[in-house]
Formats: structure tokens, C-alpha cells, sequence
């Protein structure tokens, strides 16, 4: 008996103490793993979202290439805890924490980055019109506008001289075009191979003096006048603006999608409203707390301060747990850990209600104390499963959409309800068997017990 | 104490007296005032698809500000018929005028002029404007989320059911502590749906992916409470005394562990007070809705799940209509 409190004992001083270290340790750094506390984009802001094919026919390995250049496109950006994942056959999540302009970002990240030369006839293009080209004849952009009825009242499709697939990516670099007329301005150098190179050569030598248009994902990017035929396949794109050339550099570095990206789903938050969000949980979370430690106090006196040291100790270990795991706290998961409080003490409101009951029935405080937790198990075991299997079956139901929010909840929940069963009952019962010799008859009071007779419990006792 | 089981007719009338307006609204209102069948529900746009925009006008008073006016900023920049709330808040004690807006979902392939398009026509209108919060859900997304829902809390009720029914395996008659369990949990989804068709209409309060998760853990809560009774009651049942009724035997064990209902339900409406009050805007619905499965979830274990279980045991049904039905009512009184 005095063994095995020894051993719980020294088993909850370890489990806290490493809850505290991970929950306190400098710089956020536990044992070289980072364990500072993820906030989700509804608290720190950001965006998520849903990205779909534009094509319907679009294959599992394409969208897999596409994922795959998207997240490196992601990774360029530098931005923290970033997410590019697949959902189901034909959509990514892309989530961008803490990014100042996100639908730009996005904008970005989604471009298929096929870049192609024109032959424009000889016209100048406005930068940014939206043009067909024969290779891509029908753009997303201009099919969305409203219904179409005739595609040939898009407009012209011009005839394309590269391929974006033949894009030498290694070749895509920053850089600063050298002289002109404007001086020097940003730029992106670029390199085309094969089949490309060759047509670029052959179009740009028989048309020196006159212009030709750059197109990237059918906007036009610029309509340079040919100076000299362009013989390797390479040569840069200019623009105005440092900004607008790290977009251009992002889009085509990574090589081009397969397949054009839709937006079906987006979410942005600011960092203002995570912000006051933040706030606000932490009130309530701390109000919470203490009204339910000042209730069980109250009521249960010895046992409800316990309960209170259990409860601290359950939020101690919940809090590492999420750095260490690490779960991404979202509001609805600052929810359902709030929640998980009150279920963490129905074990322990469960156990002393039956503490009270079978001392007042005559066993003394040691049986009493054994038979209540003994006989309110199997209570706290089965209500423990079923709030479990509806946080899998929530779990399960968040993951398969861009519904992340009601994964937090579900996570927070469930995982509340494993720790709070080590809690409330080893935590509970190892220090109430610890205290347990000071009880004596006149200190009753102090375990929130008495003696006090009630009569249809004598019945059911037998 | 001793009249928790006589009286059940009289808790049941109450459910009853709560669900029905509920039902009113969720099934007959709909069919009333636009004369086709629905259900009585506001989807969000979690479900309906469509997007939202949380607004903030640093520079307007919230008295001048109008949905009126929001509206036709939304209209100029090319999102016609937005419904507008104003949801004026404060900002480092200050009072900001501020507003949700739901409109159609953004463009798909070209969303950012559009967002461009509404800002410009909002600033024009009522100088700074920021965007706080902005939603689109598109329309395969929202139905593939509606169908979803449902196999979310059809699944959750069929494993519950199994795991009481296998839970109960050792008390007499094991399929009837499921089948009351769950009678108990469709009157709580009864309840949050009914409340919730009716706040839809009193306060516009939405159907979103947050009420499915409030309505999900009702549905636990609402097992977890009735199992704490029904371990109880299996457990006199296997001390029982000769000269015990049924009736006695359930009536004691809802006495017995009254206390620890009410104590944990205590417990939990705290927290869940301290949330609605100060966990902020966001989550309000949320937490209310939460709120409003627990009370109803502990009400329904105490007061209909067990009082069944000796409808059952009598089998009374036998005697809800045609002459016993007299009989049986003089009986509960």
C-alpha cells in the first residue's frame, strides 16, 4: 500500500514536472525540439485555402506535381508554420500564417506559371490584358465571367511560340536588366530549351524591330520590341517594381502546374482579431478555472482542494501535451479544452459524491474512500468512451473537408479526456490516500464528510 | 424526493412543452409562411456556400452607419442582394462601428479584383474600412459538408448505441438502456435544433460547421450523463432488495446520484458561462448552443431516459389510449 502511493507519487511528480519543463522551458526550447505553442490562423491570422483543378479531368499525379510546386513556392515566401496538404483527389489546403497582403500571397502561389511568347502581330498588348493563346486557348479568367455562349467572342487567340513546359527552371533567376532606355530596372532572366529555344530563335530573327508579348498564365506581362534575335532560348523580363518581380520569379522557379488552380474555399482572419480573440479565451479560460475550483472548494472542502491541485496539474500537462504533440490551438480548440475542465472534474464530483455516500452508510474513512473510487469507475469509463467516440467520430468528420476548425475542437476534447482520466483518478486518489492519516472523526469536516443519516441509501447498501 | 418516477408524465409533458414549439418552427413554419416544405434552419455559409465579410469603419460613427447604405457599397462593387448585420464593437474602449456581411461566394478563378472591386466601392463610401474576417465557401464544398454532417451525427448515434448496448450487457434487458439512452439524445438534438430554428428567426443565429460540433458534443454529453444514472441503476438492480419495485429502484438511483448531476452540470455550465461572456464574439452561437445541449441533456437523462426505462418495464404504452389512459393519469398525479 505504502509502496505503491510512493510510486504513483513519485509518477505524478515526474509527469508535472515534465509538463512544467516543457510548459517553461527557456526559449521555447525542450531538448533541441521546439515547443512554443502553435496558434491557429483564426488567433494569429493568416488564410487557408481550398485549392481545386479547373480541370475536371485532372489526374491524382498531377495534383500531387502541383502540390509539390506549391509548397515550394510556399517555402520561398519564409513565412512560419505554413501548410500545403492534399484533400481527397483533387484539392489542396494551403494555409499562410501571419502573411501581410494573404489573397496576393495566394494569388501568387496558385499562378500556373506557364510562360509563354506571343506573336501579337506586330501590336503592343496592355500589361495585364487577359489573352488566348493556342496553347491555352480558353483561360479560367475569362470563362467565369459571366455565361458564355460563343467562345469566339473572347477575342483572338494568338499563336504561341514557347511552350511553359520547356521552361529551364535552373535557369530562372533575380536580376537587374543592364541600360535601356528606362536604365536599370528589376528583372527575371529565364532560359527556354529544346523545342522552344529553337522556335524563339527562328520567330525572334525574322522579326527584329517589332514587338513581341510576353504572356504568363494568359496575362500579358510586357510587349518588348525585338532588338536581336534571342539564338540560346534565354533572355529577361522586365518590370517596374521589385515586388512584382519576386511574384514573376516565384511563379516560374518552380517549374509550372500541371494543371490551373481554382480557389473554391478561402478564410482570412487579421492578426487584429486573432489578437482580441486570444484575449478573450484567456479571460474566459482563467474565470473558468477559478469559479470551478472556488465551487469545489466549497463544496467538497479536503478533497475539493485536491481536486483543484489535480485540475492544475491537468492543465499543466494538457498545455505540454499541445506544445509537444504539437496541436495547432484554433478558438473552437481553446473551447473544447474549456470544456474538458468541467468533464475533468465530473470524474472527481462522480468519485466524492460516492466518498460521502459510503462513509455516511458507517465504513470508515479508508473504505469509503477505496469503495468510491472503485464503484464510480465504471461510470467514468463508460461516459469517458462515449464523449471519446464522438470526438473521433468530430475528428474524423473535420478531416476530410478544409473544416479545421471542428479537428481542434475534437482534438482538445478527446485528448482532455484521456488526461483528465490519469488526473482525476490517479492524481485525485494517490494524494487523498496521502492525506488520509490525518483524517480522525473531529476533522471530519475538514474531508467534507459527515455522518449525517440518510435513509433510502441504507436500503441499496445491502 | 421520493416522486422522481411518479410523476414522469409530468416531465415528459415538459419536453414536450419545450420541443414542440421547436418543431413548430423547424417544420410547419417554413411550410407556413412560403408554403414549401424546408427545414426551418438559417445554413451558413459552412453549408449553403457564399461568403462572409467581417467589416470594421474606424471612421464612421456607429450610429451612422446603416445596412442600407453597407448594401449598396456591396452592390456597387458588384455583390448584389448582400445581407448585411451591424455588429458594432470596441476597440480599446472605444466603440467602432462594425458589420458582417453575407454575400455569394468570390470568383473561384479571379477573386482578388473582386475583393478589390467591393473595397474601393466601401472606401469611397465610408473612408478606412478594414477587412477583418473574409469567408467564401464554394458550392461543392458546402454540399459535400452538408452530406457529411448528417453521416457525422447518424454515425455517432449507431456507435453509441452499440457501445451502450454492449455496456449494459450484464443488466437485464440490455438493448432497452440503448434504445432509452438514445430516445433521450434525439430529444436533446430535438431541443438545440428547435431553439436553434427558433433564435434563427428571433436573432438570425446561423447553422454553421461550429453548431454541427455544439450539437455533436450534445449528443455525448447527453450519453454521458445518462450513463452515470444507468450504471447506477444496474448496479441496485444487481443488490436488489425482494421487497424493491422497479419503480423504487430507479427512483433511488436518480436520487442517488442527483447530487453529482447537479454538481457536474454546475461545474460545467461555469465554464461554459465564463465563455459565453468573455470568450468574445466569434464563438458566442457556439457556446450558447453548447449550453443549451447540457442543461437539456441533463434534464433528458434524469427526467426521460430513466422515467422510459420504467414506461418500458410496465409496458404502458398498453395503456396510453382507450380506457386505461384514465386510470394511468390519476395514477400519476
Amino acid at each position: 500500500m505504502q509502496n505503491r502511493n510512493l510510486s504513483a507519487l513519485i509518477l505524478i511528480i515526474v509527469v508535472t514536472g515534465l509538463a512544467l519543463a516543457v510548459n517553461f522551458a527557456p526559449n521555447n526550447n525542450f531538448l533541441g525540439r521546439d515547443v512554443s505553442v502553435r496558434l491557429g490562423l483564426d488567433l494569429q491570422g493568416g488564410i487557408q485555402v481550398l485549392l481545386r483543378s479547373a480541370d475536371p479531368n485532372a489526374t491524382p499525379e498531377q495534383i500531387a506535381t502541383a502540390a509539390g510546386v506549391i509548397e515550394q513556392r510556399v517555402n520561398a515566401l519564409g513565412v512560419g508554420e505554413t501548410v500545403v496538404q492534399r484533400a481527397g483527389n483533387d484539392r489542396i489546403i494551403v494555409e499562410l500564417p501571419g502573411v501581410a497582403n494573404p489573397e496576393q500571397a495566394i494569388e501568387t502561389l496558385r499562378g500556373t506559371g506557364r510562360l509563354e511568347f506571343i506573336d501579337s502581330q506586330g501590336q503592343y498588348l496592355a500589361d495585364g490584358a487577359i489573352v488566348r493563346t493556342s496553347s491555352s486557348p480558353n483561360p479560367p479568367q475569362l470563362l467565369e465571367s459571366g455565361t458564355v455562349t460563343d467562345v469566339n467572342s473572347l477575342g483572338p487567340i494568338y499563336q504561341s511560340i514557347t511552350d511553359g513546359a520547356d521552361l529551364d527552371t535552373s535557369a530562372v533567376q533575380p536580376t537587374f536588366s543592364q541600360g535601356g532606355a528606362l536604365g536599370s530596372r528589376p528583372a527575371v532572366s529565364f532560359a527556354f530549351r529544346g523545342e522552344s529555344a529553337r522556335r524563339l530563335a527562328t520567330f525572334t530573327a525574322a522579326n527584329v524591330g517589332r514587338p513581341m508579348c510576353i504572356v504568363l498564365d494568359n496575362v500579358v506581362v510586357s510587349c518588348p520590341v525585338i532588338n536581336a534575335a534571342l539564338t540560346d532560348g534565354s533572355g529577361v523580363i522586365e518590370v517596374t517594381t521589385e515586388a512584382e518581380r519576386n511574384q514573376i520569379f516565384n511563379k516560374l522557379k518552380y517549374g509550372a502546374l500541371p494543371v490551373p488552380l481554382v480557389i473554391e474555399t478561402s478564410r482570412t482572419v487579421t492578426a487584429t482579431l486573432g489578437q482580441e480573440s486570444v484575449a478573450a479565451s484567456i479571460v474566459a479560460g482563467i474565470i473558468g478555472l477559478s469559479v470551478v475550483a472556488i465551487f469545489m472548494i466549497l463544496f467538497y472542502r479536503g478533497p475539493g482542494l485536491i481536486a483543484t491541485i489535480a485540475l492544475l496539474i491537468y492543465t499543466a500537462i494538457s498545455f505540454a501535451i499541445y506544445r509537444l504533440i504539437p496541436v495547432t490551438l484554433t478558438l473552437p480548440g481553446i473551447a473544447g479544452f474549456i470544456l474538458s475542465i468541467g468533464l475533468a472534474v465530473d470524474a472527481n464530483v462522480l468519485i466524492f459524491a460516492r466518498l460521502r455516500e459510503e462513509y455516511r452508510r458507517g465504513r470508515d474513512i479508508r473504505n469509503a474512500l477505496e469503495l468510491g473510487f472503485v464503484e464510480s469507475w465504471p461510470a467514468i469509463r463508460d461516459s469517458s468512451v462515449s464523449t471519446l467516440i464522438t470526438s473521433i467520430v468530430l475528428f474524423m468528420f473535420g478531416n476530410s473537408f478544409g473544416v479545421s476548425l471542428i479537428k481542434g475542437f475534437a482534438l482538445t476534447l478527446g485528448l482532455g479526456i484521456v488526461i483528465s482520466l490519469f488526473t482525476a483518478v490517479i492524481v485525485t486518489r494517490t494524494f487523498l490516500r496521502v492525506v488520509l492519516p490525518l483524517f480522525s472523526d473531529e476533522r471530519a469536516w475538514w474531508f467534507g464528510v459527515d455522518r449525517r443519516e440518510t435513509a433510502p441509501a441504507a436500503t441499496a447498501a445491502s | 424526493m421520493e416522486h422522481l418516477v411518479r410523476r414522469r408524465y409530468w416531465w415528459f409533458a415538459f419536453s414536450l412543452l419545450v420541443i414542440l414549439p421547436g418543431l413548430y418552427m423547424l417544420f410547419l413554419h417554413p411550410l407556413i409562411t412560403t408554403g414549401r416544405f424546408a427545414i426551418g434552419l438559417r445554413p451558413s455559409i459552412d453549408f449553403a456556400g457564399g461568403a462572409l465579410w467581417e467589416l470594421r469603419f474606424p471612421d464612421t460613427t456607429p450610429e451612422s452607419l446603416t445596412t442600407d447604405r453597407i448594401a449598396q457599397a456591396f452592390a456597387a462593387g458588384g455583390f448584389e442582394g448582400a445581407q448585411v448585420q451591424l455588429s458594432p464593437t470596441t476597440v480599446d474602449g472605444r466603440p467602432v462601428a462594425a458589420a458582417l456581411v453575407r454575400t455569394r461566394p468570390l470568383s473561384e478563378s479571379d477573386p482578388n479584383s473582386e475583393i478589390e472591386a467591393v473595397m474601393k466601392a466601401l472606401t469611397d463610401a465610408f473612408g478606412t474600412v478594414t477587412r477583418e474576417r473574409l469567408e467564401s465557401v464554394g458550392p461543392t464544398v458546402s454540399a459535400e459538408s452538408t452530406r457529411s454532417a448528417v453521416i457525422a451525427v447518424l454515425g455517432a448515434s449507431l456507435v453509441i448505441l452499440l457501445y451502450l448496448t454492449w455496456a449494459f450487457r450484464k443488466a437485464p434487458h440490455p438493448v432497452r438502456y440503448g434504445v432509452c439512452a438514445l430516445i433521450s439524445m434525439l430529444h436533446d438534438v430535438l431541443v438545440v435544433l428547435g431553439i436553434a430554428a427558433i433564435l434563427g428567426v428571433a436573432i438570425g443565429l446561423e447553422v454553421d460547421a461550429l453548431f454541427l460540433t455544439a450539437l455533436l458534443t450534445t449528443l455525448s454529453f447527453s450519453v454521458h450523463d445518462t450513463i452515470v444514472v444507468f450504471d447506477r441503476i444496474r448496479e441496485n438492480l444487481l443488490n436488489r432488495h425482494p421487497a424493491e419495485t422497479f419503480d423504487d429502484i430507479v427512483n433511488h438511483s436518480l436520487v442517488q446520484t442527483l447530487p453529482r448531476s447537479i454538481n457536474t452540470q454546475l461545474t460545467t455550465f461555469f465554464t461554459l458561462t465564463a465563455l459565453l461572456l468573455f470568450g468574445g464574439d466569434t464563438i458566442r452561437n457556439f457556446v450558447l448552443m453548447l449550453l443549451i445541449g447540457l442543461i437539456s441533456g441533463t434534464y433528458s437523462s434524469i427526467f426521460n431516459a430513466a422515467q422510459l426505462l420504467v414506461v418500458w418495464e410496465h409496458r404502458e404504452w398498453r395503456n396510453w389510449f382507450g380506457r386505461g389512459r384514465r386510470g394511468e393519469a390519476a395514477q400519476a398525479v
